[in-house]
């Protein structure tokens, strides 16, 4: 369907790639509600998957007490919803992640303060 | 002797035909459609506007004698509150919050209220919708006045208050409030018609007026309590004239139906998630408490709501596409929206904090099936944190619905562990929505959506710094810069209540002790 207008109805789209650094990425941490909302960051197309790990999350994730305790190697990736096997040697890009894709990833055994999913 | 004669007098229902009917002719040397083009393109048929009704009946110089008479009271009271430093009477500093919330969210809609309500009256060739609407719009410019001056005497006082303005163009939360009018006005004038008198005004409106001014008078501010009533006597009349609108259209022609009803789905849910900040007003932001938000959501939308839904029914009109899933979000809403604040309260001008005590078994007496299990545990860690040193700020951005623009904190509907994301691409794009809904609002129109200005997106093209700033420079902090393009007194008018000189002055001029180590 489309806007009901009375002339033609067509504009630029605001959140292009173009318009940005870098290209966005959103990161959620599953069971985590303490952080209200998943992150928004733009990121370098050739940032190793392996930095988010190292680099990007623990600057904004770190806050949490579950965070120190994350086993890296059981971490489960989804993207779009969908279970998913980004391979951490690889560039995000490499990986597939265009700009505004939507990944998360869930911490086995880490359900948050008190096991409350906070 | 001559005999006197007596004029005659025209009773009241020849007197609103002369004075709303009476000012409508046919154009002669232009085309009716060229002087009026606003009125058919979103395709709803009107047959006969002269079936437009207006229940009260009101005429323009009944309007000023009404009214009149309603600001020189309203004026009185808002005096006589300063003069005997109201201020001073409210219950506890933490209420200035609400006010706060108020005057930088819900003023300014007022003031677009007046302008979607001045372009729809001109827009409509019948003489009655359009009387009806011009002195709507004259009741919300009031409306934006009164609260201004009401609200203007605390500004003396507390912080967060001087500059809402120009903050409701730029501040991430208020951009929610904004994009909301800017897409009914920008929709035609039925459809706005749709978007603030019915939906918003005749289903949603008790919800955001009843509990504000009641928890205004019950913490003492009997300024607000007074622009409230002043102002709910004209909602009243505003509901009135919402459903009237929407049974004239369904009651034009059936071809309306299908129309009437989208929109009712679109701006019942757009209406709904804005209401999502009067939710955590009740429940957190007023000392004392009212009634819960799961409450007034009862009460006012599922009682209220269900028999007007039920009523519609013979139009061919059903309940909105995402009434179950707003009813199901009363459990939630309030608490999720104020740790969101909590979380960025560096950016926001008003105060938060963890709710006390009292204030959480308040909670959980309210939200027995919720409260405990999910909300209570992080409240209680950010608290120890804080008496700690160590007091939670979420620095980085939030990814944001494209639609409603609140950031993605609600969760599944049946799973309040998760939260609720969903996507559309479009013309090799990628949105992101909160809710079916929300995205079922993008899928309509995603042309309109794609231009949403997402303060987020919006400070990362680097459109949320003053002019000559160079994010370049060495020690550049982002955040800095944005609050200063939000002209924003880091340190007054955002972070914590807990040691804030809202707190500090309030305690001093009731010569009043500050609790030592945090509020318990």
């Amino acid at each position: 369907m489309s806007v009901v207008a009375t002339r033609a109805y067509d504009f630029p789209a605001q959140d292009v790639r173009e318009n940005f650094p870098a290209p966005l990425l959103y990161i959620g941490w599953e069971d985590h509600l303490m952080f209200c909302a998943p992150f928004c960051l733009p990121l370098p197309p050739d940032t190793p998957f392996s930095a988010l790990a190292t680099a990007v999350l623990p600057g904004i994730f770190g806050y949490h007490p579950d965070f120190a305790k994350i086993d890296w190697k059981a971490v489960q990736w989804f993207k779009s919803g969908k279970a998913w096997n980004p391979d951490p040697a690889k560039s995000l890009a490499e990986n597939g992640l265009k700009h505004k894709d939507a990944i998360r990833f869930r911490t086995p055994g880490l359900e948050g303060i008190k096991g409350s999913h906070a | 002797m001559d005999t006197r004669v007596a004029k005659k007098k025209l009773g009241l229902k020849e007197r609103y035909a002369a004075m709303t009917r009476g000012l409508a002719w046919e154009t002669s040397y232009q085309s009716m459609d060229e002087v009026f083009p606003y009125d058919k393109y979103e395709g709803i048929k009107i047959h006969d506007w002269d079936k437009w009704e207006d229940p009260f009946r009101l005429t323009m110089d009944a309007y000023w004698k009404y009214q009149g008479e309603k600001e020189k009271k309203l004026y009185a009271v808002i005096e006589a509150f300063a003069q005997n430093n109201g201020q001073l009477g409210v219950t506890d500093a933490r209420y200035i919050n609400a006010l706060k919330l108020f005057i930088q969210g819900v003023t300014p809609l007022e003031y677009y209220a007046h302008r979607g309500f001045s372009h729809a009256g001109r827009a409509f060739r019948g003489a009655g919708a359009s009387v009806a609407c011009q002195m709507q719009s004259v009741d919300e410019l009031r409306h934006y006045q009164t609260e201004t001056h009401a609200i203007s005497h605390y500004n003396k006082y507390f912080n967060g208050m001087h500059h809402s303005n120009h903050w409701f163009d730029r501040v991430w939360y208020l951009s929610v409030p904004k994009s909301f009018f800017e897409d009914a006005c920008t929709g035609g004038p039925f459809e706005f018609l749709t978007s603030v008198s019915f939906s918003f005004e005749y289903v949603l409106t008790n919800l955001l007026f009843v509990p504000f001014m009641s928890g205004a008078a019950h913490n003492g501010d009997m300024s607000t309590v007074t622009f409230g009533f002043s102002a709910q006597s004209d909602e009243s009349r505003h509901m009135t004239l919402g459903i009237e609108c929407i049974k004239f259209m369904l009651e034009q022609d059936p071809a309306n139906v299908p129309i009437v009803q989208r929109w009712i789905d679109k701006w019942f849910w757009r209406g709904y998630r804005l209401l999502t900040l009067v939710a955590m007003m009740q429940d957190y932001m007023l000392p004392k408490r009212v009634m819960s938000w799961k409450e007034a959501w009862e009460m006012y939308a599922e009682e209220g709501g269900g028999a007007l839904f039920k009523d519609l029914a013979r139009y061919g009109i059903r309940e909105p596409a995402g009434w179950k899933d707003a009813c199901e979000g009363k459990d939630h809403i309030s608490h999720q929206a104020w740790a969101t604040f909590y979380n960025y309260n560096g950016a926001a001008p008003f105060h938060t904090w963890v709710p006390r005590d009292d204030e959480q078994a308040w909670l959980a007496e309210k939200y027995p099936e919720t409260y405990e299990r999910h909300y209570k545990p992080r409240w209680d860690y950010w608290r120890e944190q804080a008496a700690a040193g160590n007091r939670f700020y979420n620095m980085t951005l939030p990814m944001l619905c494209t639609t409603c623009q609140i950031p993605m904190l609600f969760t599944e509907p049946g799973d309040a562990t998760k939260i609720c994301y969903r996507e559309s691409d479009w013309r090799g794009n990628r949105y992101h929505f909160c809710s079916d809904h929300c995205k079922g609002i993008f899928d309509h129109e995603p042309e309109k959506y794609v231009q949403s200005w997402l303060p987020v997106h919006q400070i990362y093209q680097g459109h949320c710094f003053k002019p000559g700033t160079d994010p370049t420079k060495e020690g550049f902090d982002p955040l800095l810069a944005v609050l200063d393009y939000y002209e924003l007194n880091v340190g007054r008018d955002n972070f914590d209540f807990e040691g804030s000189e809202d707190q500090k002055n309030f305690a001093a001029w009731r010569g009043e002790a500050l609790p030592a180590g945090g509020a318990k």
